[in-house]
């Protein structure tokens, strides 16, 4: 089995394809992989409780760590507040962490 | 904390896209934990590092160049060098030759070189890990 981050940068209002990166996420989970899914940019607007964030809240419960860029949602407006089930607030840093511990890191 | 080499492959032309921002807070984090960071750019990315990149003023705000403070990609490629330096880590950064050359951005900032994808394939091979951001 193998470690992945899959990084999701796109705004699932404007891109319908990042349906298909959360489902990619979760096939990895599903066969016993461990995953992690960092939204950043614009991939952090469904992290705040609204009609797109059920599918990462499932996917958090699904096992895969689901974190949103702390820079990003600042950029945003965001509060950690606002967040929906399963979602952490992250520094950048984990990305670099991960890439340097050999993760699969993957930008969509 | 190990010291790793890390790729980072960059794609898309300054002042477009966020992703440029991204990229450079990634490559700014590898360098102050002390990683050694290979940046090869290529398409439109080759222009982050032209020198000719110039501030402006802002006629519309009544704001001169200084006042205005554009800020430009090759400032924050010397910000990561600087910051390499102090951190005891290594910046390499290449352009695709090629890319270069469609554009005319051959005049780049110290430091910067060119190479072509067969430089990349070595890079890659040799670090310990590769990010690409790619343009869609």
């Amino acid at each position: 089995m193998a470690n992945y981050l899959l990084i999701e940068s796109r705004d699932p209002w404007e891109s319908s394809d990042t349906s298909s990166w959360l489902e990619l996420a979760a096939s990895l989970a599903r066969e016993g992989n461990t995953v992690s899914f960092f939204l950043v940019q614009n991939g952090v607007l469904p992290a705040r409780r609204s009609a797109k964030s059920a599918g990462l809240t499932a996917l958090a419960k699904a096992g895969v760590e689901v974190l949103a860029d702390e820079f990003s949602l600042r950029e945003r407006g965001i509060d950690a507040g606002r967040l929906a089930d399963g979602i952490k607030v992250a520094a950048i840093d984990v990305v670099v962490d991960q890439l340097a511990a050999g993760r699969k890191v993957i930008w969509h | 904390m190990d010291k790793k080499t890390l790729t980072f492959v960059l794609m898309d032309a300054p002042y477009e896209n966020s992703r440029t921002t991204t990229a450079f807070r990634l490559i700014d984090s590898a360098l102050r934990k002390g990683h050694d960071v290979k940046v090869f750019a290529y398409e439109g990315a080759v222009a982050l590092s032209f020198a000719r990149q110039a501030q402006h003023p802002n006629a519309v705000h009544g704001r001169d160049a200084a006042q205005e403070d554009h800020p430009n990609p090759k400032e924050w490629i010397v910000a990561l060098q600087q910051a390499a330096a102090q951190s005891g880590s290594k910046l390499e950064w290449m352009n695709c030759g090629l890319c270069v050359d469609e554009r005319g951005v051959g005049e780049v900032v110290a430091g910067v070189t060119r190479g072509s994808p067969v430089d990349l394939w070595k890079w890659s091979e040799a670090s310990d890990n590769t990010l690409v951001i790619a343009t869609r």
